[in-house]
């Protein structure tokens, strides 16, 4: 510190009054407010695991783990159990990585890999743009007109070819976890596009020399020998989208219909963790029934919070390796 | 021996290549897609009513969304001065104070906090601000979306601040400037167009959230006066006009994504210009 140079030149100064003239330094003032600040972003995490775990305690009480594995969520008589949403939850986000992956990964190849660095660099931008739309406007068009769309074009289609499969079976009305789906799967795109093109650009040059150079074709070289190397950072972001699509409240809850059961199939409507919040929270009564949707809050935290610890990890030891 | 790639390879190679060329327009026209379609039928049901008038009770036809417009504003300027202040001074800490330990650990607690999904943020609001007060309001509402705006806050300051030359530092420094003066006068109006860039950013992603706002800020039809009535806000709008069966809202809720989507992508646009622009940029 540089005021310790002038301690020594002035002897037996109380401790109180070093304090006061370091703090009208500013030094240190600026040191404790800033670091006041980052406290308070610990604080605010802290307070938030617990107010979530308190809040839901009535809850752990009465139920115990029997709520996670029980389907029977009746408001009026009391009775609440947590496994369709956690069911619907993980359905719809399954069903739009099983869409968003083969679509994301491909894109990202042609990103890094095919376009030139100018067109890629546009196409990017464009794509992380899609990150910015809000949820509710994906929600908007996931109502008027994807669900048209997946009715009158798709629907027929999955029914006549795969109807005999428990999954595709039943009727339709529109919202479903299908449509919730294939609205998560837009949304989440744009996130494996832009970290997987990231991780695919950290692979070195070199290797992609050397498999040409031994006559490998333009596709055998990303396909085994790119892909391969970058393949922890796509799962990473894989990982990434996931934890997104556990958490998006809006457009799902516009399109997967709200209703509280466990069906096999895609077409019925359901319900998931973030919508079933969204719904009933504001209205709910009873210490119980806040308690119950409290405690889904807790859940659908400790879910995203692990996945998206997995795709930091996963992301970072790609980079590093690249690096 | 001058065809070395079997022509079966040459035809895996290309229609493999076209293939992914395929995925990313597709993942493009999605984006154009929403724009044209937000645009066609956004423009056709906006009028002046729209920015000027209160909703129309249910049935009657008309009517606009002044009071929501004012909301999402009151809204996203209580949740800018909660958010930004905390966040950057937190980015200031990380980047120019802090030892290594501690500065994992609040990098850690901070990517946490901007993983948690945003209805998880709208529950904590409601415990804090809304049972204590025992109303929903516009100040539960501003809280919600403050705490949203911390984590990017913090990870853009420190990031932009890194980026800052190290020689800028010393030379203050050897002009005999303290730390924090050093930081407060040249460091941080060195990257104060990324910063900027950031926080619109920033503020771009909360003024869309609808999720957190559903039990904080709620809704109104109505002008609220102060900050501890329930609010209407764009978003919150969309939401519900979209979810009724009424076709003269749903021309509304059009209107409102529209107006939404433009603000939101204008900003996104502009600062994603700066910040790639900037000298951060060039340094990477």
């Amino acid at each position: 510190m540089a005021s310790s140079t002038y301690i020594a030149n002035i002897p037996r100064r109380s401790g109180v009054r070093v304090l006061y003239d370091r703090l009208r330094g500013g030094d240190e003032i600026a040191y404790l407010v800033t670091l006041a600040c980052a406290v308070a972003t610990l604080l605010i995490v802290a307070l938030l695991v617990g107010e979530l775990w308190i809040n839901s305690q009535p809850t752990v009480k009465t139920f115990g783990w029997h709520f996670l594995t029980s389907s029977r969520w009746d408001p009026n008589s009391g009775n609440f159990g947590a496994l369709p949403f956690i069911y619907g939850t993980c359905v719809t986000s399954f069903l739009a990585l099983l869409i968003a992956i083969p679509l994301g990964v491909a894109a990202s190849v042609f990103l890094a890999e095919m376009a030139p660095p100018k067109l890629s660099n546009i196409l990017t931008f464009l794509i992380e743009l899609l990150a910015a739309v809000p949820s509710v406007i994906y929600g908007l068009l996931g109502i008027f007109i994807l669900v048209p769309l997946i009715r009158d074009y798709l629907v027929p289609v999955l029914t006549k070819l795969f109807g005999y499969l428990p999954i595709f079976s039943g009727d339709f009305y529109g919202v479903s976890f299908l449509s919730a789906g294939m609205v998560l799967a837009i949304m989440v795109v744009p996130f494996i596009v832009s970290v997987s093109r990231e991780v695919l650009l950290a692979v070195p040059t070199d290797q992609r020399e050397a498999a040409l150079a031994l006559g490998a074709t333009k596709w055998e070289t990303t396909w085994q020998i790119v892909i391969p190397n970058a393949l922890t950072g796509i799962f990473g972001s894989i990982f990434l989208a996931l934890a997104r699509a556990l958490g998006e409240t809006m457009a799902v809850t516009m399109v997967i219909g709200n209703t509280p059961k466990i069906t096999a199939s895609l077409l019925s409507p359901g319900y998931s963790i973030a919508a079933v919040i969204a719904n009933e929270f504001a209205e709910a009564s009873g210490d119980l029934y806040v308690s119950s949707l409290m405690f889904l809050g807790l859940v659908l935290f400790g879910l995203t919070i692990i996945i998206n610890a997995v795709a930091r990890i996963l992301i970072l030891t790609t980079q590093k390796r690249g690096a | 021996m001058g065809n070395t790639i079997s022509s079966r390879r040459r035809v895996i190679n290309a229609v493999m290549l076209s293939l992914s060329g395929l995925c990313t327009l597709l993942v493009i026209g999605v984006l154009f897609f929403i724009l044209g379609y937000l645009m066609f039928h956004g423009l056709k049901s906006l009028n002046l009513a729209f920015f000027t008038k209160l909703p129309k009770p249910a049935g009657e036809t008309g009517g606009g969304m002044a009071n929501a417009i004012v909301g999402s504003g009151k809204i996203i300027l209580l949740a800018t001065c909660i958010g930004v202040p905390i966040g950057f001074l937190a980015g200031v800490f990380l980047a120019e104070y802090s030892g290594k330990t501690f500065a994992f650990l609040i990098r850690y607690t901070v990517d946490l906090l901007n993983g948690v999904p945003s209805i998880v943020i709208g529950i904590f609001a409601y415990a804090m601000v809304v049972k204590p007060m025992k109303h929903f309001s516009a100040l539960a509402g501003g809280v919600a979306l403050g705490i949203m705006m911390i984590p990017i806050a913090v990870r853009t300051t420190e990031e932009f601040l890194r980026a800052v030359p190290n020689p800028l530092r010393e030379g203050a420094m050897a002009l005999g400037a303290t730390k924090a003066r050093t930081i407060f006068t040249i460091v941080i109006p060195a990257a104060i167009s990324g910063l900027t860039s950031g926080m619109m950013l920033n503020l771009a992603r909360v003024a869309g959230e609808t999720a957190p706002l559903l039990f904080t800020a709620l809704g109104n039809m109505f002008w609220s006066r102060g900050w501890s009535q329930p609010t209407a806000t764009l978003p919150v709008m969309i939401y519900n006009y979209a979810i009724s069966p009424d076709e003269d809202l749903h021309q509304q809720a059009w209107a409102a994504g529209f107006v939404l989507l433009t603000l939101v992508l204008v900003i996104n646009v502009t600062a994603r210009l700066v910040i790639n622009r900037g000298p951060a940029a060039a340094r990477r």
